[in-house]
Parts: C-alpha cells; sequence; structure tokens
C-alpha cells in the first residue's frame, strides 16, 4: 500500500519522472561530447597479441634463425637506463635476455626469459604472461646466466648464477610455432612512470658471448628494432637510439620498448568502454537532485505531515520512497546504458578510434553497475534529503558527496594519489563498476581513474558507495521514528 | 468506548523553553460537532498533530477510537483529518493528491472520484494544485479526510479563506457528517464560526482548557440571569425593581438590565406597581461574547508575553 503510494506521487510530478529521463536520456548522448579524437593520425598500428588485446611489442633484437630444437645460454653481467635511479638501479622493468619468436611482425607469440631492473629473473610469454625467477638485480658482481630451450612448441626457460646450477623457471608453450624461427638477445626497456606522466627510457645491458647449441643459421647475428613503427611504443630516451655492439666479452645492446600488454598511457588515442559512460556524470546530478527532492518538498510544503499520518510506520514509508527512486532510476539508467553503450561502441569503432577489447562479460558488468550506482546514489540522496530536510543543503551535501569526487577523480591532471584515494574511500569507489581494462603487475602506468583503471574491485567499489548509503539511510530512518513532523 | 471517540487525557508538551501543552484534556464524542476554540497560540494545532502520531506528547495520552494513532495500519479509516490545506505539491493535481493517499490505505479510484464529488471540486480536479485557490484547498483537504470514510473527522480551521458561500456550505457539510454519527473535532480561532454549527465546545487558552461544555450551557452561563425590560417609565421600575431585591442598571435610554429576578417575577412586579413596560426579554449571550469573557485573560497573557520577548 505504502509502496503504491508512493509510486503514485513519483509518478503525478511530471517534473521528476522527466529527470529521471533526461538523465537517462544524458547517459545515452554526453558521449558526444568526449569524441573530439578521431582517428589515428600517426598512421601507426597497434600490435594485437595472439589473445586479441593491445600490446607493446617494440625491443631491440639481436637474432639468428634456429631451425627444429635448440639453445641458446647467455649470460648478463650489466643493466643500467637512460633514467636510472640515484644508485644506479635501472628502470624496474628495464628487460635484458634470452628471447625465441615465431615471426617479425610486432604482436607475434615469443617466449622469453631475462633479467629485470628490479624485479628479478623472469619469464614471460605471449605479452600476458609473467612468471618470477630468481630475484635480486644483475651487475657485474652478480651475474645472471640465462637459458632458453625450444623442444617443438615448448620453451623452457631457466636461469643460475654460476652457469652450472640451473633452475628452470617455467616451461610454456607456443602454439604453432614454425621449424624455423628468431632467436636471440633482447633489450627493452618501458618508459618511466613519474606522475600522471611517462617518460621514455633506454635501458643497456652487458652479455656475454651466447651459447649454442642445435640448429643455428651460418653468419653473424643480425640487430633490429621490433616495432619501431607501433602505436605503443613511447620510443627512444633523449633522443637515443638502439644498437648493439660486440665486446671483448660479449654484447653490449641497447634498446627500448616493451612486450607486455599495453595499457591506456601507452595508446594515446585508444579509447575504454568506461569513456563511453561519461554520461554517468551529469545523469548523477539529474538524479540526485530528483531523489532529494521528492523528501525534502514534503518538508518544504509541509506535505510530510500527510504522509505520515497516512503511513503510520515511519521505516516503511521511506523505505517505499527508497524502492520506488531506486527501481525507476535503475531501469532508466539500465536502458540507457544497454541500448547506448554498444551503440557507441561500434560507432567509435567505425570512426577508426581504437578501443580496448572488454569481455561481453565486462561490459555488462559496466552497464547493470551504472545503473546500479545511480540507484543506489538516488537512495543516498533521499536519505541525506530525510536527515537535512531542505533541499538546497541536502542537494548540495550529495553533491559534495558523491559527484564531486567523481569528477575530481576523472580529471587528468589530479595527482594520482589523490585520484586513488577518491576512488577508494568516497562514494565514487562505486565507478569502479565501469572498470573494462584490466591492471597488469609485470606493467608500469598511469593506473588512473582518468585513464579507466580504479583502485578498488568493481563489486567492492560498489560495497563503498552501498556502506554510506546504509549508513545514510539508518540516520535517516532514525531521525524520521523520532522527530516531530 | 466508540471507535469514533477521540479522546485526550491530560496533554504534556514543552518545546524548548515554551510550554505548549499544560495538561490539555477533552473528548470529541460521536454524533457531534465539538468547536475546539481559543485564541492563535493556545495549543489547538499541537494537539491536533499529537492525536495524529505527527508530534510525541512529553506526557498524557491521545486515542482515537480508543487506540493511539500510530498503533492504527490503516488509520485514515479511523480518523480524517486536515491539517493544513496549503500542504499540497504544487506540481500534483488534487486527483492525484488523493489518489496517493488513497492508495496508502489500499482504496482506490472509484472512492477518489467519489469525494471529490462530495466536496465539490471536480472541475478543478485534474489541474495542479499549486494554482487552487485557498478555499479550493480546504475543499481538497476536507476531501481528504472523508477518503477512508472514517468515524472521527478532525479539521484545523477549516474555514480560513474560505468564501461566505463556502462556510455555509461546510457548516451544512459538518453538521450532516456528526448527524450520520460521526465526531467531528473543529478547531477555530473565532467563536462566530462554529454558531449555529457546534454541539459541544472546548475552549483552549494557554494550553489548557479552559471550558468544555454545550453551547447551550456556555451561553446560558454567559447570559446570567440578565433580563432586559424597556420601560417608557425607568425610574419608577427601578424603584419596584430594587425594592423586590434586583440589582438594576440603565443600559441605555428606555432600557434596563436587570439581575436577580426572573423574567416573569419581573412583570409580575411592574404589573403589581402599575409601571408600564413594552418587553421584558431574557438576555441571551452571543457565543462570541461567551468566547471572550473566557479567553480575555489567556489572549492578554499571551499579547503581554509577546510584548515582553520582542
Amino acid at each position: 500500500m505504502t509502496l503504491r503510494a508512493e509510486w503514485t506521487k513519483f509518478i503525478s510530478v511530471r517534473g521528476w519522472a522527466r529527470g529521471i529521463a533526461v538523465a537517462a536520456l544524458l547517459i545515452a548522448i554526453f558521449p558526444v561530447v568526449g569524441l573530439g579524437g578521431g582517428g589515428n593520425e600517426h598512421g601507426s598500428t597497434l600490435p594485437i597479441g595472439p589473445d586479441g588485446e593491445p600490446v607493446s611489442a617494440a625491443f631491440y633484437f639481436v637474432h639468428r634463425a634456429l631451425s627444429g630444437d635448440g639453445q641458446i645460454t647467455v649470460a648478463v653481467t650489466g643493466l643500467t637506463s637512460v633514467r636510472a635511479d640515484v644508485d644506479g638501479t635501472a628502470a624496474p622493468w628495464a628487460k635484458a635476455g634470452l628471447i625465441i619468436t615465431s615471426g617479425p611482425a610486432p604482436g607475434s607469440r615469443y617466449a622469453a626469459v631475462m633479467a629485470t631492473g628490479g624485479h628479478g629473473i623472469r619469464m614471460q610469454h605471449d605479452y600476458l604472461h609473467d612468471r618470477a625467477g630468481p630475484p635480486g638485480a644483475v651487475s657485474a658482481s652478480a651475474m645472471r646466466w640465462l637459458r632458453l630451450t625450444r623442444a617443438g612448441e615448448m620453451i623452457t626457460g631457466e636461469a643460475s648464477t654460476d652457469g652450472r646450477a640451473w633452475s628452470r623457471i617455467d616451461t610454456v608453450r607456443l602454439p604453432g610455432l614454425a621449424t624455423t624461427v628468431q632467436a636471440g638477445l633482447f633489450v627493452a626497456c618501458p618508459p618511466r612512470v613519474s606522475g600522471i606522466g611517462t617518460a621514455s627510457d633506454t635501458a643497456t645491458a652487458e652479455f656475454g658471448s651466447p651459447q649454442l647449441a642445435g640448429s643455428w643459421s651460418a653468419g653473424s647475428w643480425a640487430g633490429d628494432q621490433v616495432g619501431a613503427h607501433t602505436a605503443s611504443f613511447a620510443g627512444y630516451a633523449q633522443g637515443g637510439s638502439g644498437g648493439f655492439a660486440r665486446t671483448e666479452s660479449g654484447f653490449t645492446v641497447t634498446g627500448a620498448g616493451d612486450l607486455a600488454p599495453a595499457t591506456r598511457s601507452d595508446v594515446a588515442v585508444g579509447a575504454v568502454a568506461s569513456d563511453l559512460l561519461v554520461g554517468t556524470f551529469p545523469a548523477l546530478i539529474v538524479v540526485v537532485v530528483v531523489a532529494t527532492l521528492m523528501i525534502t518538498t514534503e518538508y518544504r510544503y509541509g506535505l510530510i505531515r500527510s504522509t505520515l499520518s497516512a503511513g503510520t510506520r515511519r521505516g516503511r514509508v521511506l523505505a517505499a520512497k527508497a524502492t520506488v527512486i531506486a527501481g525507476v532510476t535503475f531501469i532508466a539508467g539500465l536502458l540507457a546504458t544497454v541500448i547506448a553503450l554498444p551503440l557507441w561502441l561500434r560507432l567509435v569503432r567505425g570512426v577508426g578510434v581504437y578501443l580496448f577489447p572488454a569481455a561481453p562479460a565486462a561490459l555488462l558488468r559496466a552497464e547493470v553497475g551504472t545503473a546500479v550506482v545511480l540507484a543506489v546514489t538516488a537512495v543516498f540522496a533521499l536519505a541525506v534529503g530525510t536527515i537535512l530536510r531542505r533541499s538546497a543543503t541536502a542537494v548540495t551535501t550529495v553533491v559534495a558527496a558523491t559527484v564531486l569526487p567523481y569528477f575530481l577523480a576523472l580529471i587528468p591532471f589530479l595527482p594520482p594519489a589523490m585520484a586513488q584515494w577518491l576512488t577508494r574511500f568516497t562514494p565514487a569507489a562505486a565507478l569502479a563498476v565501469q572498470q573494462t581494462v584490466t591492471r597488469y603487475p609485470q606493467v608500469d602506468s598511469v593506473y588512473t581513474p582518468a585513464n579507466g583503471y580504479y583502485p578498488l574491485p568493481p563489486w567492492a567499489g560498489l560495497a563503498v558507495l552501498c556502506g554510506y548509503t546504509t549508513l545514510a539511510l539508518a540516520i535517516a530512518v532514525l531521525l524520521l521514528r523520532r522527530r516531530d513532523a | 468506548m466508540s471507535d469514533a471517540t477521540i479522546e485526550v487525557v491530560d496533554l504534556r508538551k514543552r518545546y524548548g523553553p515554551t510550554t505548549a501543552l499544560n495538561g490539555m484534556t477533552f473528548t470529541a464524542a460521536p454524533g457531534r460537532v465539538t468547536g475546539f476554540v481559543g485564541p492563535n497560540g493556545a495549543g489547538k494545532s499541537t494537539t491536533m498533530r499529537i492525536i495524529l502520531g505527527l508530534h510525541t506528547a512529553d506526557a498524557g495520552s491521545a486515542l482515537v477510537g480508543g487506540r493511539p494513532y500510530r498503533s492504527l495500519r490503516r488509520p485514515l479509516l479511523h480518523l480524517g483529518a486536515l491539517l493544513d490545506a496549503s500542504a499540497l505539491h504544487p506540481a500534483r493535481s488534487g486527483r492525484h493528491h488523493l489518489l496517493w493517499l488513497a492508495r496508502s490505505q489500499g482504496l482506490g479510484l472509484p472512492r477518489v472520484d467519489e469525494v471529490i464529488e462530495q466536496v465539490g471540486l471536480a472541475s478543478a480536479s485534474r489541474r495542479a494544485a499549486g494554482g487552487y485557490s485557498l478555499g479550493m484547498r480546504q475543499r481538497l483537504g476536507i476531501a481528504a479526510a472523508l477518503l477512508g470514510d472514517p468515524p472521527a473527522i478532525m479539521l484545523d480551521e477549516p474555514f480560513n479563506g474560505m468564501d461566505p458561500e463556502g462556510i455555509v456550505w461546510l457548516r451544512g457539510f459538518l453538521r450532516a457528517l456528526a448527524a450520520q454519527g460521526r465526531a467531528v473535532l473543529v478547531s477555530s480561532h473565532l467563536m462566530s464560526e462554529l454558531q449555529g454549527m457546534a454541539d459541544h465546545v472546548v475552549v483552549v487558552g494557554r494550553g489548557q482548557v479552559i471550558a468544555d461544555s454545550s453551547v447551550a450551557d456556555l451561553i446560558a452561563t454567559a447570559s446570567g440571569d440578565r433580563v432586559r425590560v424597556r420601560t417608557s417609565a425607568p425610574r419608577p421600575a427601578t424603584a419596584a425593581l430594587a425594592t423586590a431585591g434586583a440589582q438594576v442598571t440603565e443600559a441605555e435610554g428606555d432600557v434596563l438590565d436587570v439581575r436577580g429576578l426572573a423574567a416573569e417575577r419581573i412583570v409580575a412586579v411592574l404589573t403589581a406597581a402599575g409601571v408600564p413596560f413594552s418587553e421584558i426579554a431574557p438576555h441571551r449571550a452571543t457565543l462570541e461574547e461567551a468566547y471572550l469573557d473566557l479567553t480575555g485573560d489567556a489572549a492578554e497573557y499571551r499579547a503581554a508575553t509577546a510584548g515582553a520577548t520582542s
């Protein structure tokens, strides 16, 4: 009965129903303002890895051909980078080691074992996969031996500190690996992350002479910059370039780039699904205003006395109001996201903007999640409106608590620490439901909300908003029960 | 106790330093219109809010049909109330206002259209309430009070803003409701509004009941035993009546105000004394006079405190 009464109240004030419709429309049409970029202007392509994800696939490669099974072993005796820390430690993810690639095209399958600047020995393959080997940095006094062994499609990576005792890191399979492959030494160095930006970096490694087993091509080693014209390659630091040189004991190799999944800051012109949900921001403002007015106008016009004398169980009255506004907002929000997001994704792809891939489940979660965020925020606004009773005060408070942190967190030049804090501890944490890009531990990047990365997992972020809402609703019910109306 | 009875027992309520109710006690019984009268600020609205469970009394009880209002699950079926006719969302039509109230009690649209018809608001009911005149709002508020066909009805200052035609209509309407056996409690700060309509009056001032009686008794008390005598010979008449034990004062020219003797005795005395007279009428006070007698004190007190604090 109370629910039907509150539903009748809601639909009989046209402005409110219209407001929610406008909110839905804002979600649907707002991406228009964000589409200034257009297609890729550099003509460079973004490498796509074997799993369909965008990748960084640029590195300096000193290689020879290997036919059939075989093995390569090398000592790494030094690794530095241009933007090294004051103690000389190379960039944490500067990489120097051995690699077997399935082809010359950026994005081809590979398996590699490497020393890194700050993460010890790793074995990685096919961009996404990373396994840790023995820890510790490499230097002249702490040399590391690395070994890759190929048997058919299987590649085994091993590491050693003395060249005699070996520990296996991993054995991986590269499906469809051709009989003849290119293999050899590689050096890569991703740009260093500082604050909200990145700076190109270049690494230089000292290698001993490679020891080969199996059927390797005759002739000398060839050096190439792989992926020089890929969109995810940030280039060399300070106008340098890659190369290799023979030394008395082996090779010196200089390289830049990375072999890793590409993140948002690697792909300047790329878009993510959450970019197309920026309409959530204006929609949220409208929803907050409508939800707040649902209760504050009752106080303003004295209608609250009619409401509470018609429904003597005050907690139920508020619950009915919450159900109505949450239900209406959820359905409107869901219609908007479910219809608009796929359309926008097609449209954006159509004009040639690169879109980070997102699993259908992740997109659905972003669509449903956005509708849930709008609905829960509406309930939060209703509760705060009940507590404060005045429209202006309540709207201001709710906007400051929900929309403002959201807005701030999406400002690209906000210090990342602040953006992280805002999306961890304020109701804006709930925007994590819109994240469709993946954060990789093996890639340092600008993981900020502005780039589509949130510090909390989607449902944990939503739980933060729900927590605030539950608290506000509990206080509202308590006050509504106790206060004279 | 009948379902229709509204019973208020020793209500006390303070708002900060202000005592709003100081032992308010009365009963609005079924089948009659009970006028609830007192100057502004006497505690009428506070009492009504407490009856509706909107405000909580510090002490005392308010029962509708023997039950506290807040324990009622479909309260509008027990008590229909109009507190503030302006308490409407301006964008909502009168009909929708009644509809949400109806829905909250499990009632439907047919009942809404019935009460709209009953209060004569049919033409305006689909317009936004923001454009209603005060009189139309009062009618809408009364329609809302009638929605649950309750045995008890309580209206706070329903005559405010009504045109004379509306006032006549409402008086008849409320009398008819009482005649159906309902308890009708109507507050007003003007006794004259209740004249000819209320059967019973509860006069309040300073948060408590000053008088609680039937209208007939109240008027009799205020009238006292005064008798008006019109005579062409005031002097002999005064002498004769004084001898018979009456106190006589000259009201105006040839009219005497006589106390202490019943009208029949006066006729007898004047006839015996051979004094001519043209009219002998027991004085009948108006409700207004009775009310002013009773509340003068309370109103003066209010004025004095208001002056002191401002």
